[in-house]
């Protein structure tokens, strides 16, 4: 019987360190942090317990007619995730408004937030997302708009069409 | 144990089962080339990455299994991408392995530097590139597992020269990466799906290459019969049932026969099986057939409902839902769509000139390779004009021996997939068939695409022929430029051809030109029967078309027939 084998592949783990966009770990300006702290800790609102939707009922939803919905993604931590997010939206010429992400799990996995534009296709982009082999869960947060993207970045706050020296 | 990145690297390929490994050695991977030393594992040097890539495509298109590429960093890599991609979009089991520079020298611009993990990121399946040797121990397996599972595709594993060097303790070995099974379908959609086929008056069974992929053609053909459904393929399922067979359709959309495309208006319920409503299969999507529900099975639940709306949704392995489906199924008779489906085959045949008269016709000349093939011998296409030839009218009668590329239609991809499949026979066990003929349709200007794969395949010796449909022509952007630019031709026709008998003897390999004069289709069964290697260069008329042809964009009942001939027969 062979032996079991340690994890082969060492994390990294510092505090508030973004491993998903670039090859070596860049740190997440301060200002920031507060704020992605506050979601992993829950302080901003967290999913509902509900049970992951289907990802074949996304039409139903209320927040349809608003114009942009919000995805919750589950995904691995590791350089390169947010490549294969963000190139899927742009080589299948999906709307990608926001995103926000944090490590969570012990960096393990990160918690990702996408503001996408809620027209017909979305099914179709969610179940592209479920195909990932780093997209673990995806589902949908009818709870959360599009200004809770822009509380996270002061300098935009006022949205599309702000002031945008607003600095609050 | 310590053991370096590079022979953990080679170890896993072959605990994997991989015999034969195509690619080039360069700088960046020569760690790895060094592991391959001694080992099993016989690796193929071919002329270009490219052709490396698709020699595997051909090995994996026949087995069904994943096989191995392999290139250096940078130029290597970027070579190997068309390769990838088209492995992509013919969801092709593939695993493609880079070597690249150095961790510390990655972001610097350095030698041969590309960033291919975010260049094959968009067309491969998954990629990964490796930190740390010991990361083989999960990716290599896990690559494997990706490629083959599911509906298949490729996946890239790129290796810095220093994690090839590098070295790790290995306690245990992972076990071989291997499919994982999928979920079965809900007993409640076969159910409906039932339902549906029971109630149809007029059903059509769409097949597509995930047919083939799933190893279900015989329970696609039952199911056909069962039901007294009429089959259409698309390209890449050509070869899941025989074509002499009265449900058979023949390939749909654009070069379809007209028959074909007019029974789909007639379809009242279309059940599409691991196809996936491709623009040259269906036409104007919003008119593809418009009296028809929709009922899909597929592997992935991406492509249910991506181009066209259905019904239904099965979403599982086909083989699977197709016993399940037969299991409930009693038996259905349609004579009069059974009639409806024969009188349109006959009444709307391909219209060319006889043999007597056009001997070197591409549809005789296709029509004559299947009478002299063997039904098992691979047939691997270019593409333009003669892969829709021969889709048209070889006959293609197992699964898996039609090799083309459908989905990225790449020139270029014939001669080296054809090697591949050729490699395949020679060395797979089950499949072990060393003198099986496989014969490369190619046209005068994809061949030139890949043209200096000859040398690796006067190196290798197999049984590849390879027939040159000649017209000195892009035949297929010709034939365009006729029928929808006002025949204001640009850049379709080659002034220099070469001697393409000569250049495969300056390769090394036999070569000869039919003369259309000099009882040309004896000559050709001659040089398909003599051993070895060849090269025959066919000249064909500069003006032929392939014949039916739905405009791009148009609905696929607005077809342009061939110009009446007066010598025209069926």
């Amino acid at each position: 019987m062979p032996d079991p084998i340690p994890s082969p592949i060492p994390r990294e783990n510092p505090e508030m360190v973004c491993h998903l966009s670039n090859d070596k770990p860049s740190v997440v300006p301060s200002g920031i942090c507060q704020l992605l702290v506050d979601i992993s800790s829950g302080a901003l609102p967290a999913a509902p317990a509900e049970k992951p939707r289907s990802i074949c009922h996304l039409s139903n939803d209320k927040s349809f007619e608003a114009g942009t919905s919000v995805l919750e993604l589950r995904v691995r931590n590791h350089p390169g995730t947010m490549s294969h997010i963000t190139g899927l939206f742009a080589r299948r010429g999906f709307n990608l408004e926001a995103i926000v992400c944090v490590p969570v799990d012990d960096g393990a996995t990160s918690c990702m937030l996408l503001l996408v534009a809620a027209e017909p296709r979305l099914e179709q982009v969610e179940r592209q997302l479920a195909k990932l082999y780093d997209v673990l869960t995806v589902r949908h947060r009818p709870d959360l708009r599009g200004e809770f993207f822009y509380q996270l970045v002061p300098s935009a706050a006022g949205g599309i069409g702000g002031d945008p020296n607003g600095v609050p | 144990m310590k053991i370096t990145g590079a022979n953990l690297l080679r170890i896993l390929l072959e605990r994997q089962g991989i015999r034969t490994i195509a690619g080039i050695p360069g700088g960046a991977i020569l760690p790895f080339y060094d592991a391959l030393h001694g080992s099993a594992i016989r690796h193929v040097l071919t002329r270009h990455e490219q052709g490396a890539g698709f020699i595997a495509q051909g090995m994996a298109r026949v087995t069904g299994k994943a096989a191995v590429c392999l290139a250096t960093s940078g130029p290597g890599a970027t070579n190997l991408l068309t390769a990838i991609a088209d492995a992509r979009l013919d969801s092709v089991p593939l695993v493609a392995i880079t070597g690249q520079v150095a961790q510390s020298l990655i972001g610097t611009d350095a030698f041969q530097e590309v960033d291919t993990y975010g260049l094959t990121l968009p067309v491969t399946k998954h990629n990964f590139l490796v930190r740390h040797p010991a990361e083989l121990l999960e990716v290599v397996p896990l690559a494997f597992q990706l490629a083959e599972s599911g509906r298949p595709g490729p996946v890239a594993i790129d290796v810095p020269k220093d994690v090839q060097n590098a070295t790790t303790d290995v306690i245990a070995w992972p076990e071989p990466g291997s499919p994982v099974p999928l979920p079965p379908c809900p007993d409640e959609q076969l159910d409906a799906l039932v339902r549906q086929l029971t109630v149809a008056r007029h059903p059509v069974l769409y097949l597509g290459g995930g047919v083939i992929a799933a190893g279900a053609a015989d329970l696609a053909q039952a199911l056909a019969r069962r039901v007294s459904a009429p089959v259409v393929c698309t390209l890449m399922a050509l070869g899941v049932m025989p074509p002499d067979d009265p449900l058979f359709m023949g390939m749909l959309g654009m070069h379809a026969a007209q028959g074909t495309n007019f029974l789909l208006e007639e379809a009242d319920l279309l059940v599409a099986i691991g196809a996936r409503f491709d623009d040259r299969a269906t036409g104007k999507v919003a008119e593809f057939c418009p009296h028809a529900t929709i009922a899909h099975i597929d592997v992935d639940a991406a492509e249910i409902g991506k181009i066209k709306p259905a019904f239904l949704g099965l979403v599982g392995d086909a083989a699977d839902i197709l016993c399940r489906l037969l299991d409930r199924l009693p038996p259905q008779h349609r004579p009069a769509w059974r009639a409806r489906a024969a009188e349109l085959r006959t009444t709307h045949p391909l219209r060319h000139a006889p043999r007597t008269e056009d001997p070197l016709h591409p549809i005789n000349l296709c029509r004559f390779l299947g009478e002299l093939l063997p039904p098992d011998t691979i047939v691997t296409t270019d593409v333009g004009q003669h892969q829709m030839w021969v889709a048209q009218a070889y006959p293609v009668r197992r699964p898996r021996t039609l090799l083309t590329s459908g989905g990225l239609g790449t020139m270029g991809f014939g001669l080296p997939a054809a090697i591949g499949a050729a490699l395949a026979l020679s060395s797979v066990e089950g499949l072990a068939a060393p003198d099986r003929r496989v014969v490369c349709v190619s046209g005068d200007g994809s061949i030139l695409m890949n043209i200096q794969e000859l040398a690796t395949l006067a190196e290798l010796d197999l049984p590849v022929a390879v027939l040159i449909f000649n017209n000195a022509q892009l035949g297929l952007v010709r034939q365009q430029q006729e029928l929808f630019y006002g025949r204001r031709y640009e850049a379709a026709h080659f002034t220099a051809v070469p001697d393409f008998a000569a250049l495969a003897r300056a390769f090394g390999i036999r070569g000869l030109r039919l003369d259309p004069e000099r009882d040309p289709l004896d000559r050709l069964a001659e040089a398909l029967v003599a051993p070895g290697p060849c090269v025959i260069d066919v000249p064909i008329h500069e003006q032929a078309n392939v014949y039916p042809m739905v405009p791009p964009g148009a609905a696929n009942r607005h077809m342009i027939s061939e110009p009446e001939l007066a010598s025209a027969h069926a």
